[in-house]
């Protein structure tokens, strides 16, 4: 994966409540068998007419939207499924990073694997970020994940929280699942003492 | 002596290769990995681009749920696959299981179901393991004593290649219910309640142990069902530490161990409740016989109450979100406050899902239906949750009544849960589900779902209006 240190952008915001994962993609969408064209059906039942047409009023379909980062979501942001395809969605879209009070676990889990980052702040900050994006959409944000600050143009920085193995990953570009094939040694050891609890049929 | 600890903290401890340190996540051991067709593909696309093999297919298990029809077999005894996307990805897990070796439950073979479903119905589900599966509802195994959550496609790659997680360790929540549950409530209500309790937010960063003479007194199918909605609280995990109920389960089953394996096994589960003293992160307390039938009113579980309520008005709430949120919910429902719900007509009843399209929850319905009609305004699906359970239901009858009564009997799946297999509400419809979501369009685009127990779909159906089944005791 790609290192991620710093980045400067635009937000939407989309400051509505508990947004589940299957509004940001819904099911039908999931039948594909790869990551391709998720951006396209991102926040699918709210973005486009029942003709399929854009609807104008939805934040993303407004002309600022163009070109954005940042997404600032209501409280406990992604709750619902385990789909990874909602944080492919987001990114296929353009996003980099989602800005809410909270976060559903695995929707942050799954955000943390694929370098999209769930970024965490108070309910004032949240609500100084909304009014921020909703006065004057091309604000320019800059993230700073080493420092794990969001900085503002007036040179308000706002500290968040990140785990730190996940943000050492992401910085240094450290593959998650190569971290654990290097932990082999461990795992067999562990596995000889153990002994299996299951055999679910397979062929040996 | 050593610290006293929760059920939540044996398994955790007994499965770690790696402790958690400042720097570095737990490396915790997978027991049992359940696979399904629609968050698997680019898991196997990602072991195939590294040249990886799958480390312990014997600890893997594979079936077709999600994206599967449920429509009637043909006259070649096959189910009819029409939708070219859903057929790809069915044909891609075939693929897949054969290439890296994981024993599946094809579509339509004996043991095909619902992945939640068919690992307990199989005895792959045992307390004390570690379980998990690229679906949030696997914490429906939490009901044996065993850790069970949903992962995403990544960590599906990370569990096919390592049979391990990188899991940083959540808190702990006692979800106390003392007390008797009264005649015509349910499980699902029990559960209902929690959420419209503690809202769909409230169990966030925690791993819930339901415990409590109420717990205790349900079965293993009720204890699922209660399990399975952990998620919709909020909390990634829910256990019930294993009992004498739980391993008269268990025994027998295909995949059980036997003998005086069974016997170490046993006494070995039986050291799994928590000990006395062991302490919780947090603790909610609910009165079982304060209880009634509970049903859903807006587009997420939290938003649920007494079915013999009206729907709270949006003024009544000082959270000026909470109140955006439910003008938003009741708008798409096209409900308004202060109205009940309790006598609005619907159009489809659906009866399935891993919360409740098990055995039991089909005999519930099917007793309450036996010599009734469903009314001619409503379409009801009955949808059970594995073949397994469809072929006990028919060898019980059941299928006859629901039959009989006009409702439709279908093969087993995921079905109108997910509406991405063909089977989904109209939009503006509205269906009382015995599912888990009632997020905006879960169950079709632009319809509306009223979540309840399998006894309020069963007097729904009936009546075709939104009905208490108090009031219509068989
Ligand atoms: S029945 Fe519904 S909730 Fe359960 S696994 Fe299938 S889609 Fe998910």
């Amino acid at each position: 994966m790609e290192p991620i240190t710093t980045f400067s952008g635009t937000c939407v915001a989309l400051p509505i409540e508990n947004i589940d994962t299957d509004q940001i993609i819904p099911a039908r969408f999931l039948k594909a068998t790869d990551k391709q064209g998720m951006g396209d059906n991102l926040f699918a039942d709210w973005r486009y007419a029942a003709n399929g047409q854009p609807n104008p009023d939805f934040p993303l379909n407004r002309p600022e939207a163009k070109g954005a980062q940042i997404l600032v979501g209501g409280h406990n942001f992604g709750c619902g499924s385990s789909r990874e395809h909602a944080p492919w969605a987001l990114q296929g879209f353009g996003f980099r990073a989602v800005i809410s009070t909270y976060f559903a676990d695995i929707f942050r889990n799954n955000a943390l694997k694929v370098g999209l980052l769930p970024i965490m702040v108070d309910p004032e900050t949240h609500y100084q970020l909304v009014s921020m994006v909703e006065e004057d959409p091309t604000t320019p944000v800059t993230i700073d994940l080493e420092a794990q600050q969001v900085r503002l143009p007036d040179g308000q920085a706002i500290s968040f929280p990140i785990d730190p193995f996940a943000k050492y990953c992401l910085v240094n570009g450290v593959d998650q699942l190569g971290f654990l094939q290097s932990q082999e040694a461990e795992i067999a050891a562990f596995e000889q003492q153990y002994g299996a609890r299951i055999n679910t049929g397979a062929r040996g | 002596m050593t610290q006293p600890q929760t059920l939540f903290e044996k398994v955790w401890n007994r499965h770690l290769v790696r402790p958690q340190t400042a720097d570095t996540p737990a490396v915790l051991y997978i027991d049992l990995h359940l696979v399904h067709e629609v968050t698997s593909p680019q898991a196997f696309t990602e072991l195939r681009q590294r040249g990886l093999r799958v480390r312990r297919p014997d600890q893997t298990i594979a079936t077709m749920d999600h994206s599967t029809p449920t429509t009637p077999r043909g006259l070649d005894g096959l189910i009819p696959v029409t939708d070219a996307q859903a057929a790809a990805q069915i044909s891609q897990l075939e693929r897949n299981c054969d290439e890296f070796g994981i024993p599946l439950y094809r579509l339509g073979s004996e043991n095909q179901g619902i992945v939640h479903i068919v690992g307990p119905e199989q005895g792959l589900t045992q307390p004390g393991m570690t379980i998990v599966c690229g679906d949030s509802h696997t914490s429906t195994h939490g009901a044996f004593g065993a850790l069970a959550f949903g992962i995403g496609t990544s960590e599906v790659a990370h569990v096919l290649a390592t049979q391990c997680l990188l899991q940083s360790k959540p808190k702990t929540m006692a979800v106390r219910i003392d007390g008797r549950l009264h005649p015509g409530v349910t499980a699902k209500d029990i559960i209902l309640a929690i959420i419209a309790k503690i809202g769909v937010g409230g169990g966030t960063g925690y791993v819930f142990e339901y415990m409590g003479e109420a717990i205790r007194a349900l079965s293993m199918e009720e204890r699922m069902t209660i399990c399975n909605m952990s998620i919709e609280g909020g909390a990634r995990a829910g256990m019930i530490a294993p009992d004498d109920t739980t391993f008269e389960y268990v025994a027998g089953r295909p995949r059980a161990p036997k003998g005086a394996a069974w016997e170490r096994a046993v006494e070995q589960w039986r050291r799994l409740p928590t000990d006395e003293g062991a302490t919780f992160d947090a603790e909610i307390r609910l009165d079982a016989s304060a209880l009634t039938p509970m049903i859903t009113y807006g587009t997420n579980p939290g938003m649920g109450m007494p079915i013999t309520s009206a729907i709270p008005n949006p003024g009544d709430f000082s959270d000026p979100s909470q109140r955006a949120a439910l003008d938003k919910a009741l708008n798409y429902m096209g409900l308004q406050p202060g109205q009940p719900l309790l006598g609005r007509p619907v159009d489809v009843v659906f009866l399935g899902s891993c919360t409740n399209s098990r055995i039991s929850d089909l005999r519930v319905a099917a007793n309450l239906m036996e010599g009734r009609k469903v009314a001619p305004n409503v379409r009801m699906m009955v949808v059970p949750g594995s073949q397994q359970v469809k072929r006990q239901a028919e060898a019980e009858g059941l299928d006859q009544i629901f039959r009989a009564a006009g409702a439709e009997w279908r093969e087993a799946g995921c079905s109108m849960c997910i509406a991405m297999n063909g089977d989904q509400l109209q939009p503006g419809q509205y269906a009382v589900s015995t599912s888990n979501r009632n997020f905006e369009g879960r169950q079709g685009k632009g319809g509306r779902t009223f979540l309840a127990s399998p006894l309020t779909a069963a007097a729904t159906a009936i009546n075709g209006v939104i009905s208490d089944a108090r009031e219509l005791a068989s």
